[in-house]
C-alpha cells in the first residue's frame, strides 16, 4: 500500500539533493538524430490536408469541365485547350491544380515508400527516383502552361 | 479471422487502403496526363492525334475508373481532415464512411453518361 511513498521518502530529496531532471518527452536533446528536429512531418501532414480541400474544388471542377461540361472529352482538342489557355484565369487554376496535385501526390507516395521499402538503399533511391519525376514534371507542366503558344503553327 | 493478420480490420483499416490505392493511381495517370498536355507544345497535331485516344471506348472505361478514384479519394480525404479536426470525427467515423459511399454512388450513377455515353454510341451503333 505505501510501498510508493516508502520508496519516495527514503530517496529524501532536497535542495542539496535534488530529484534527477527528467527531460519532457520528445523534447530536443544534442542526441536526437538530424532527421527529427524539425517538425518536417508535422507541416507534411498539414500541408496534405489543407491541399486535399483546395484539391477537392480544382480536380473535380476539371474533371466536370472535361469529361462532363460541353460534351465530355469528346469536344478535347488543340483548339479547346487554346480557348482555355487564353484566360489568365483557367491558367491560373491550372497552375495551382498542378502544383498542389503534384506535390500532394509525391508526399503520399514518400510515405507509402517510407512504409513498405524496408532496406535503406531501396528506400533512398525509390524517393530519388520520386523526386525526379515529380520535379521534372512539375517544372514541364509550369513550362507548358507558360509558353503556350496558340499559333504554333 | 486469425489473429494478427489485419490491421485491426473492418471500415477503417479498409477505407485507408482504398484512399492509399487511389492516390497512387491518380498520381501515376497525372505523371502521364502532364506529359500528353506537353504536346501542345509540339503540334496541334501531335497533340490532336494523342488525345484521340482518350475518345476511345476502352480508355473511356478506364476514365470512368479514374472519376472513380478520384470521387472516393477526394470524399474519403474530406472524412479523413473531419475525424482529425472535428471533436466528433472519431465517433462517426463509421457514419462519415457510409455518406462518402453513398455519395459516390450517386455521383457515379451521375458521371455514367456524360463519360460512358460516347462509348456506349460507337460499340452498339446509332
Ligand atoms: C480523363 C480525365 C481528364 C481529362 C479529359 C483532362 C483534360 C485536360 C485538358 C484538356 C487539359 C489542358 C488545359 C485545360 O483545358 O485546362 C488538362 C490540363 C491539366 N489537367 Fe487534366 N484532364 C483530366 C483529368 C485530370 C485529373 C484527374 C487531374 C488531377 C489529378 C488533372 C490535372 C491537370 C493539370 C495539372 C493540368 C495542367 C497541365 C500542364 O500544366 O501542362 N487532369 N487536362
Ligand atoms: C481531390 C481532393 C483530395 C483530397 C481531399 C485528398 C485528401 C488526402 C488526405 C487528407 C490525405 C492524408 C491521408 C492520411 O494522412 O491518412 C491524402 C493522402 C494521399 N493523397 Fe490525396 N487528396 C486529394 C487529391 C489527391 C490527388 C489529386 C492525388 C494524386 C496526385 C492524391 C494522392 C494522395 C496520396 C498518394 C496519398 C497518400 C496515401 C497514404 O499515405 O495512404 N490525392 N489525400
Amino acid at each position: 500500500m505505501s510501498a510508493v511513498s516508502s520508496v519516495s521518502a527514503s530517496e529524501g530529496t532536497s535542495p542539496d539533493n535534488p530529484a534527477p531532471l527528467i527531460e519532457p518527452p520528445r523534447a530536443r536533446t544534442a542526441r536526437t538524430p538530424k532527421a527529427t528536429r524539425t517538425n518536417f512531418e508535422l507541416y507534411g501532414w498539414v500541408f496534405m490536408r489543407l491541399s486535399g480541400i483546395v484539391l477537392v474544388v480544382l480536380v473535380l471542377g476539371h474533371l466536370l469541365i472535361q469529361l462532363v461540361l460541353d460534351g465530355g472529352v469528346s469536344k478535347v482538342s488543340f483548339a479547346f485547350v487554346a480557348g482555355r489557355w487564353a484566360s489568365p484565369f483557367w491558367m491560373a487554376w491550372d497552375l495551382i491544380m498542378l502544383w498542389l496535385a503534384m506535390l500532394h501526390g509525391a508526399n503520399g507516395l514518400r510515405t507509402i515508400i517510407n512504409d513498405y521499402a524496408q532496406r535503406d538503399g531501396t528506400r533512398f533511391w525509390l524517393k530519388m527516383l520520386l523526386y525526379t519525376a515529380t520535379v521534372f514534371t512539375v517544372l514541364l507542366g509550369t513550362l507548358v502552361i507558360f509558353t503556350f503558344d496558340p499559333n504554333i503553327r | 479471422m486469425p489473429a494478427g493478420t489485419l490491421y485491426r480490420g473492418r471500415e477503417g483499416m479498409w477505407s485507408w487502403v482504398a484512399h492509399r490505392v487511389t492516390g497512387v493511381l491518380i498520381f501515376f495517370f497525372l505523371f502521364v496526363h502532364v506529359l500528353d498536355t506537353a504536346l501542345v507544345r509540339v503540334s496541334p497535331e501531335a497533340y490532336d492525334d494523342t488525345i484521340a485516344v482518350y475518345k476511345t471506348p476502352v480508355v473511356a472505361v478506364m476514365e470512368y475508373g479514374l472519376v472513380a478514384a478520384v470521387l472516393f479519394h477526394a470524399l474519403n480525404g474530406l472524412r479523413v481532415v473531419a475525424v482529425d479536426f472535428w471533436s466528433q470525427g472519431t465517433r462517426y467515423q463509421k457514419q462519415m464512411l457510409w455518406t462518402v459511399v453513398g455519395l459516390w454512388l450517386v455521383l457515379m450513377a451521375g458521371a455514367a453518361y456524360p463519360v460512358l455515353g460516347h462509348a456506349v454510341r460507337e460499340v452498339f451503333g446509332s
